[in-house]
C-alpha cells in the first residue's frame, strides 16, 4: 500500500460534472468506503482535451500544468487522481512535454507568469488514474477483506479505451515488471473486479478504439465500432462491460441505442463503471453509486444477479 | 524476412460478415488465412492512400505487424489499433496451434470481430485524415474481386 495515495488531489474533470457524474459520484462514494481521501484541485479549469490540443498543443500543455501547479504549489499535495482517461493522458503528457521540451517549459512559465500564478515544474506531483489509486492506495487482499457483498457469478468484461495506455512514452511507470501496469494488456481493473469477486472474461478488444473522436463528425462509424466492441463482449460470456473513462462509456451507452435505431442491431449487455461495481461489493446502494443515472440498465442487471 | 504468399480473399469493404459461431467442423485453415488476409488488405489501403508501397516484410512473423508498424510512421494516433493487429495475429496462433479445440468456433469469431474492428477504425481514420471513406479507397480490391460495379474506374477516369 502507498501512504502517498491515503489522501490525494482530485481532478473530477469537465466530463464527470456532466455525462459522466455516475463516475465522480461513485468514485467519491468508494474513496469513502475505503478510507482513501480525496481534496478536488480548487478552482480546476479544462485539461484542454481534444480540442484544444488540435489547436494549440502547447497551450494544452499549460491547461494541465495550471492543475498541476494548484496542486502542487496551493494544496501542497504530492499525487493527484484522474478518474477520465482524457484527463489523465493530458496531464501525463504535459509532465512529459514540460520535462523533454524547452519550448513547451517557456510558453509555460510565459503564461503561468502572465496569468498570476507559480508555474508548474516537472517532477513536483505524481499524476496517477483512479485505477492506480485503488490497486496502489488499497491493494487486492485489503479490497478482498472489505467486500461485503461478492460479485460471484457476475462475469464482466473489462474495457480501457484506448487513452489509458497510449502513447507508451508519457507512462514511463508502466511496463516495469511485476506489480506495474501494461500498456498492451491492461490488467489492474481485471484485478480489482477479481478481487471483489467478479469473474473477468477474456476480451481481445479492451483498448481498442471506441470511435469516440469522431462521434460527431462521423457518428456512424462510432456506432459500428462501439457495435463491434458490444458484440465481442456478448460472444466473450459477458454480463457488463466495465469502465474506466466517461467518454468511453457514454459512447458506449449512446451508441448501443443508436446501433439499434439505426442499425437495428440490439445488443443487451450492461454498462457500469468499475467504481460503481467495486461500490456495490462494498455495500454501497446502487444510487449512491449513481447506477440510476447509467443510460443503460444496470441496476436490473444488479437485481438479476441478486446484488441489491 | 519476406512474409509467406496468403491464400487470395474478396475484399470486403462491409468486413466480415458477423454470424452466430460456426460449427467445429467448419472451423478450416483457411478461414483464418482468408482473415489475416482481409486485415492485411486494411492496412494496405490506408498506406496506398497515403502514396506509399505496402511493405512485403514481416515482423514477428507477420506481415500484419510489419504493416501496422509502417502505417503507423509519422501517424501517432493509428498506434490505437496496434493491440487489435496483435491481437488479430495472436487469434490466428491459438487457431493454427489448436484447430481442434472445442473454443475454436469462438476463437475464430473473436479473430472476426477483431478484423472487423480494424477495418472500422481504418475507414475513420481515412475519412478524418481526408483521404476518402474506405469503400472507395479499397475500390482497386473490390475491382479485382468483381464486386465493383464501376470496374475499378474513377468519376474523371
Amino acid at each position: 500500500m502507498k501512504q502517498e495515495y491515503q489522501r490525494v488531489a482530485y481532478y473530477p474533470g469537465c466530463a464527470l460534472e456532466g455525462t459522466g457524474h455516475a463516475y465522480d459520484t461513485s468514485t467519491r462514494a468508494v474513496g469513502n468506503a475505503l478510507g482513501l481521501q480525496l481534496d478536488e484541485v480548487r478552482d480546476w479549469n479544462c485539461c484542454g482535451a481534444m480540442e484544444v490540443k488540435n489547436v494549440d498543443p502547447k497551450v494544452q500543455t499549460y491547461l494541465s500544468s495550471r492543475v498541476m501547479s494548484i496542486a502542487a504549489h496551493e494544496m501542497d499535495a504530492k499525487v493527484v487522481m484522474a478518474p477520465c482517461n482524457g484527463c489523465y493522458h493530458n496531464l501525463k503528457k504535459a509532465e512529459y512535454d514540460l520535462a523533454h521540451d524547452g519550448e513547451s517549459r517557456q510558453v509555460v512559465e510565459r503564461i503561468s507568469t502572465k496569468a498570476g500564478h507559480a508555474t508548474y515544474r516537472a517532477g513536483s506531483l505524481e499524476t496517477i488514474h483512479a485505477l492506480d489509486w485503488i490497486k496502489d492506495g488499497i491493494g487486492e487482499d485489503e479490497l478482498k477483506r472489505r467486500v461485503k457483498n461478492s460479485l460471484a457469478g457476475l462475469k464482466v468484461a473489462n474495457y480501457y479505451g484506448c487513452m489509458y495506455t497510449r502513447p507508451r512514452h508519457i507512462f514511463p511507470e508502466k511496463d516495469q515488471g511485476p506489480g506495474s501496469e501494461s500498456t498492451s494488456q491492461p490488467h489492474f481493473m481485471d484485478d480489482l473486479l477479481a478481487a471483489a469477486g467478479a469473474e473477468n472474461v477474456d476480451f481481445p478488444l479492451k483498448t481498442a478504439c471506441c470511435g469516440g473522436a469522431h462521434t460527431l463528425s462521423d457518428s456512424d462509424t462510432s456506432t459500428k465500432l462501439v457495435l463491434n466492441i458490444l458484440r465481442a463482449a456478448e460472444a466473450a460470456g459477458a454480463d457488463v462491460i466495465a469502465t474506466e473513462c466517461p467518454t468511453c462509456h457514454s459512447g458506449l451507452e449512446m451508441h448501443q441505442v443508436r446501433a439499434e435505431k439505426v442499425l437495428g442491431e440490439k445488443t443487451t449487455v450492461r454498462m457500469l463503471y468499475f467504481t460503481q461495481l467495486l461500490g456495490i461489493a462494498l455495500g454501497v446502494s446502487p444510487r449512491k453509486l449513481g447506477v440510476h443515472e447509467n443510460v443503460s440498465d444496470g441496476l436490473a442487471l444488479l437485481k438479476e444477479k441478486n446484488l441489491t | 524476412m519476406t512474409a509467406p504468399a496468403h491464400t487470395a480473399a474478396p475484399a470486403r469493404a462491409t468486413g466480415p460478415a458477423i454470424g452466430p459461431a460456426v460449427a467445429p467442423a467448419a472451423v478450416a485453415m483457411t478461414d483464418r488465412e482468408q482473415l489475416l488476409r482481409e486485415a492485411e488488405q486494411a492496412l494496405e489501403q490506408w498506406i496506398r492512400a497515403r502514396a506509399q508501397e505496402p511493405t512485403r516484410q514481416a515482423s514477428e512473423g507477420f506481415r500484419l505487424l510489419a504493416l501496422h508498424r509502417q502505417g503507423a510512421r509519422g501517424a501517432p494516433s493509428f498506434n490505437a489499433c496496434r493491440e487489435t493487429c496483435r491481437e488479430i495475429a495472436y487469434h490466428y496462433n491459438l487457431l493454427g496451434l489448436e484447430a481442434d479445440h472445442p473454443q475454436a468456433p469462438h476463437r475464430l469469431r473473436m479473430m472476426q470481430l477483431l478484423v472487423r474492428h480494424l477495418q472500422l477504425f481504418v475507414s475513420g481514420k481515412l475519412e478524418v485524415a481526408g483521404l476518402g471513406e474506405f469503400c472507395c479507397s479499397s475500390r482497386p480490391l473490390r475491382a479485382e474481386s468483381g464486386s465493383d460495379p464501376t470496374g475499378g474506374k474513377t468519376d474523371d477516369a
